[in-house]
């Protein structure tokens, strides 16, 4: 975060579709090089907002600066300097992954080597010559992904990159991020996983109905939070009445299989739990995103 | 220039590896060149054929002339419900130095032919039993007149609508299929023109009315089927590439109000069927009803099929692509005006 120039600035962002307020007042800043996520169910804008700093949308009042610059209506300086990964469909007709990137590229005047260097970046160098509809969802979603890089861009979009992936696609998907991370690049993401946005991003901004709620890293929105630690344990190792007794402990309660501690102090109940011998099917759980965006809204969080 | 012509190669890939748009660009039509071909070549198999009864120089005459097909029958009763079936025209029973010709009601023009021929046979046979010589002669040859051969005006009418059909659905499921996957979204992000992207699917299209015009020709040319061409074939092309930009551009404007690849297809063959009926592709419009003729000059199909039939097989000259060149590039300019006036990038 060391940019005399933030890479996005939105202030104040409307855009309404009739008696909708798809985005209702946004205002937020992305410096350079930084992993910023929009968070939010289904529906609370974040797509909407990521479209009007791509400029494929006009906002209806508000401010957008992208690198400096206003990207509606089409900025064709811009252009090259921001890539856009879309949907994991996105792609040209019964071509192979390698031609691909090659066309994409083409649009750019990149030269055909990066095409071979992204295959690389996003782990799909073996399936060069594989067409597009034999790729798996991950392998799709990676190669959409390397199609938004293929030109070097600063600041790169990736709407939902995760959406739809296993676990251990999702995983995967994490590294290539990462990678792209570590390349100097600027972020902007949407997901709807939080736990996802608490690994990987720098800042997250939680969206709900339009509005961004909070903004902040995720362990400073976790932690001021103030939202107990859950210690779990196997069901019988202890007496719920003990463990209730125990210093620090806010409350404890028991299901068919385990027992559940609530604490703000977990130090003196850990040590407590050990000088007892019961840590049989130990689980420790902070406060995670997910118990921010409840604190926030009063709602559970339904991605 | 490198992005027009890397997504030229990356469109005449994708063009080429999908086997059921291989298909209906080329087979398809084919197919349709072959069974009228076929079907409605004429020659030997267009004879009348008629049902015979008995022998006699006469029927001999009749024979060796080939004027008739005859089909001999031993039974009367058998040869006369033949005809009374619809089977043949008509039957021709010898008795003795008497011919008798049954004939049936439904078909007075065929049975008109068969009388005619059979009388002026028996004519012939009894002048000559007179010894006599003639005192007025007949001659018969042949003219070559304007009414082609089926195949003459099949080859330039399937080509029209086989160029029309791969171009309109070429356009029109190429910009909807983007749209839907956002490639056109892809596209308006980079720093690239849509001329260059319209062209380069443009300069795929043209190249396949070309290669479609090398193939139908090149088979409606072989011996089986017979066309000739006549010298100046090869102004075929420009009309070709006039052609495909025109219902390129229709294409466009098909794409642009459907908003499914299935809705696209369905709204493609609703605008070119009824054209390509009513525009002589299969059978010669002015043997068509006078309105329905005049209906049809509304259709650029109709001019550029006109324009293919004179070029191809009636060896006219430059002087014949005026009209239809004039049509098709009109079209083109009206039909490309509204087609970029309601064109959406996304859905």
């Amino acid at each position: 975060m060391t940019g005399e120039q933030p890479a996005v600035v939105v202030r104040d962002v409307r855009k309404s579709y009739g008696e909708l307020k798809a985005v209702n007042g946004v205002s937020f800043t992305v410096a350079e090089g930084e992993f910023f996520g929009i968070l939010g169910p289904n529906g609370a804008g974040k797509t909407t907002t990521l479209e009007i700093i791509e400029g494929l949308r006009r906002p209806d009042s508000g401010e957008v600066r992208l690198l400096g610059e206003s990207p509606w209506p089409r900025n064709v300086k811009l252009l090259p300097r921001i890539g856009v990964q879309l949907q994991a469909s996105s792609f040209f007709e019964k071509l192979t992954a390698e031609e691909q990137l090659r066309t994409f590229g083409s649009l750019y005047g990149v030269s055909a080597g990066t095409a071979a260097d992204m295959l690389e970046l996003v782990g799909l160098a073996d399936k060069a010559n594989e067409r597009e509809n034999r790729l798996s969802g991950g392998q799709r979603q990676r190669l959409s992904i390397a199609c938004a890089l293929v030109h070097d861009p600063d600041v790169v979009f990736l709407d939902e990159p995760t959406a739809a992936l296993d676990p251990q696609a999702r995983r995967n998907l994490w590294d290539v991020l990462r990678a792209i991370r570590d390349r100097g690049k600027t972020i902007v993401y949407t997901t709807h996983h939080l736990d996802e946005a608490e690994v990987l991003c720098d800042r997250v901004a939680i969206m709900d109905r339009g509005e961004v709620l909070a903004l902040d890293p995720p362990a400073v929105l976790v932690r001021g939070l103030d939202a107990p630690t859950h210690v779990t344990l196997q069901k019988g190792v202890l007496p719920v009445a003990e463990a209730s007794a125990l210093d620090g402990v806010e409350e404890a309660h028991e299901d068919e299989v385990s027992l559940t501690i609530s604490t703000r102090r977990p130090a003196p109940v850990l040590s407590a739990l050990a000088e007892r011998g019961a840590l049989d099917g130990l689980q420790v759980r902070t406060g995670t995103l997910e118990d921010v965006f409840l604190g926030l809204t009063g709602r559970e969080y339904r991605a | 220039m490198t992005a027009f012509r890397t997504l030229s190669l990356a469109m005449f890939k994708g063009f080429v590896r999908d086997k059921a748009t291989l298909f209906f660009t080329f087979l398809f039509p084919l197919m349709f060149l072959v069974i009228f071909g076929l079907v409605l070549s004429d020659g030997a198999a267009d004879r009348t054929k008629v049902a015979v009864v008995g022998d006699g120089p006469i029927v001999s005459a009749l024979r060796d002339s080939g004027a008739l097909e005859l089909e001999p029958h031993h039974d009367e009763d058998a040869a006369v419900r033949k005809v009374r079936d619809g089977d043949l025209p008509a039957a021709v029973i010898v008795r003795g130095q008497r011919l008798e010709v049954r004939f049936a009601q439904s078909d007075q023009v065929e049975a008109a032919t068969v009388v005619g021929i059979v009388n002026g046979f028996v004519d012939k046979a009894n002048l000559a039993a007179t010894g006599q010589p003639p005192r007025y002669a007949f001659a018969a040859e042949k003219v070559e007149d304007a009414a082609l051969k089926p195949i003459q005006y099949l080859t330039p009418g399937i080509l029209s609508w086989g160029v029309a059909v791969s171009a309109v659905f070429g356009s029109a499921l190429t910009l909807v299929s983007w749209r839907r996957k956002q490639v056109l979204r892809r596209i308006r992000l980079a720093p690239v023109s849509a001329t260059s992207v319209l062209s380069s699917r443009l300069l795929v299209s043209a190249g396949v009315a070309l290669v479609q015009g090398a193939i139908f020709v090149g088979i409606a040319a072989l011996p089986l089927f017979g066309l000739t061409l006549s010298g100046q074939w090869w102004l075929a092309i420009p009309l070709l590439l006039l052609g495909t930009i025109a219902f390129f551009a229709l294409g466009m404007l098909v794409g642009a109000f459907a908003k499914t690849e299935e809705s696209a297809s369905a709204a493609a063959n609703i605008v070119v069927l009824p054209m390509a009926f009513l525009s002589g592709t299969f059978f010669p419009v002015d043997r068509a009803p006078a309105w329905l003729q005049a209906v049809s000059q509304a259709f650029p199909l109709r001019h550029m099929n006109d324009g293919m039939v004179d070029v191809l097989v009636r060896g006219k000259g430059v002087e014949a692509l005026l009209v239809p060149a004039s049509v098709l590039t009109g079209f083109t300019l009206v039909v490309a005006v509204l087609a970029s006036r309601v064109f959406k990038w996304e859905e």
